[in-house]
């Protein structure tokens, strides 16, 4: 494979600071993000021929969204695999931007997943809001009463079984997202939680307690990624592409053994092209829907052994001042989960990666490498993971 | 007969068999000709070798769960009215579905317990596979 590792840097990242906007559309929340983003690399509008971005309401939601912005991109990508749509999206930049097409991707999301009432995680069939199933494999399935929770509980569930993990160190995930989100003055929940708070809250599909769920929100942001010579020019300091991996998993004809996730493929051309190691990376940005999947996560991205993950949360390890602090603005346990949070992952390791919350207890000191992990879909059916390193300048 | 108000499958040609005989009371699963593998949900074509040689096999209809949760909450008409097993069987022919399990309070359900299949006529054309505690 060529050599990718610093050939495209993000250079802007704006977070809509939104939890609750009932008046606004998504395509306003994204154009005010990108125009924001923007600023924030010293671009603008001219600059950007490539156009990213993925919707869960809106359906070819980058011809939408180039109409309103009154854009004509070289390249246009609507990549939707859940969540983690934005972690492809940026590896898709890199290959786009190193093959000289374009010069300046905009990654963009925005949804009103909390003012529109939508239940991602318990709506059941009725959250993809069609009556009739596909024969294949909705048929199979959604007759059984599948819920985005219900899946990934039933991972939590035989993980318990097998390595015997428990709700308390599930809940541990919890308390540490909190603990970040109280020194996030945008983070939608910012009073300390403890583990009994998380095992008193009710158990919305066992064995995981509502507090083991992510929160709903409102939200959108855009992140700015460009070729060297255009970073260069920038404001702000390059925050370099340096690894790039992509993966599904799903029920591989009802044999695949579904306690691997699919960061276990992911991570290997990532680490690969990186050139570095799981004792390099200095934070995290672990998709973070519910506790399961910080635990699985680690342990498939190999920052653990398989089964070692309700260990390896213990202790401080994942918390700011830990060996590897994660999702430092609270993540989508505690800071914002608006339907998809892939984006919100690169716009957190790159704020670290500059030293923005310097001389705070948000910073991870010396922040050198960070990994973002996206997870869309879901354990326990089908899902994708989309794994990216980055590095500062 | 309750009305039923779960969701319904749709039917189409490459599954078509299956749910005849659902209505018959027959388990089927796939296996194919060429590679011998079994295979799960039902499809036109080989997951493993890409072959159309596709043939179908009554499963025994028993198996054991694999892993389960007990669902307190989903807005789904038919699974709204209280907790219910949502779990993933593994047949003896080693191929893992998704299911219910019936005819047995959640409480008692635990990974690795026996089970068999059972069906509930959800209209005169369609009945729905569960499964409930082995006797």
């Amino acid at each position: 494979m060529v050599d990718l590792r610093r050939a495209a840097a993000i250079v802007g990242v704006h977070e809509h600071i939104t939890r609750y906007a009932p008046d606004k559309s998504e395509a306003q929340i994204q154009g005010e993000s990108i125009i924001k983003a923007l600023e924030d690399a010293g671009l603008e509008k001219k600059d950007v021929d490539g156009l990213f971005c993925a919707s869960m309401s809106v359906r070819n939601s980058g011809l939408n969204l180039a109409d309103y912005l009154n854009l004509y991109p070289k390249m246009v990508d609507n990549t939707t695999v859940g969540g983690g749509s934005f972690e492809f999206h940026l590896s898709h930049a890199l290959n786009a931007i190193y093959a000289g097409r374009i010069n300046c991707a905009v990654i963009t999301y925005a949804t009103q997943a909390r003012s529109g009432g939508v239940s991602v995680g318990t709506g059941g069939i009725s959250r993809q809001g069609h009556p009739r199933l596909d024969p294949s494999p909705d048929s199979f399935e959604e007759l059984y009463g599948l819920t985005t929770v219900g899946l990934y509980a039933m991972i939590a569930q035989r993980h318990m079984h097998l390595y015997g993990t428990t709700s308390e160190q599930l809940a541990e995930i919890a308390v540490t997202m909190r603990r970040h989100a109280s020194l996030n003055p945008e983070a939608l929940f910012r009073d300390l939680i403890t583990v009994e708070d998380v095992m008193r809250s009710p158990v919305v599909s066992t064995p995981l307690h509502r507090n083991d769920c992510c929160i709903i929100t409102d939200g959108g942001g855009a992140v700015v990624v460009v070729s060297p010579e255009l970073a260069r020019n920038c404001k702000q300091k390059p925050v370099w592409i340096i690894g790039a991996g992509e993966a599904v998993a799903h029920q591989g004809a009802g044999k695949r053994d579904l306690m691997y996730i699919a960061a276990k493929q992911s991570h290997v051309p990532a680490f690969e092209m990186a050139q570095v190691t799981q004792k390099d990376i200095d934070m995290a940005m672990i998709y973070d829907s519910f506790t399961i999947t910080v635990l699985e996560t680690l342990e498939d991205l190999g920052f653990c052994e398989k089964g070692e993950g309700g260990q390896f949360v213990l202790n401080g390890r994942i918390g700011l001042g830990g060996e590897l602090p994660i999702n430092t603005d609270g993540g989508g346990l505690s800071s914002n989960h608006p339907g998809m949070r892939g984006l919100f992952l690169l716009l957190e390791a790159t704020r670290q990666l500059r030293g923005e919350f310097e001389g705070t207890e948000r910073q991870v000191p010396d922040c050198k490498i960070a990994l973002c992990h996206g997870t869309g879909g879901a354990l326990g059916s089908r899902h994708s993971g989309g794994t990216v390193i980055l590095a500062r300048d | 007969m309750t009305t039923w108000n779960k969701p319904l499958p749709t039917i189409s040609g490459e599954t078509k068999t299956f749910w005849d005989m659902c209505r018959r009371g027959t388990l089927l699963i796939q296996k194919c000709d060429s590679c011998n593998e079994y295979q799960w949900y039902p499809r036109a074509i080989c997951a493993n070798c890409w072959s159309n040689d596709i043939k179908w096999f009554p499963s025994s209809g028993r198996g054991t769960v694999w892993t389960f949760t007990v669902t307190n909450q989903n807005r789904t008409p038919g699974f709204d009215t209280g907790p219910y097993v949502l779990a993933l069987v593994e047949l003896e022919e080693g191929v893992r579905m998704f299911t219910n399990i019936v005819e047995c309070d959640p409480k008692d359900v635990s990974i690795g317990m026996a089970v068999e299949v059972t069906f509930e006529r959800a209209t005169d054309q369609i009945s729905v596979p569960f499964f409930k505690p082995a006797s």
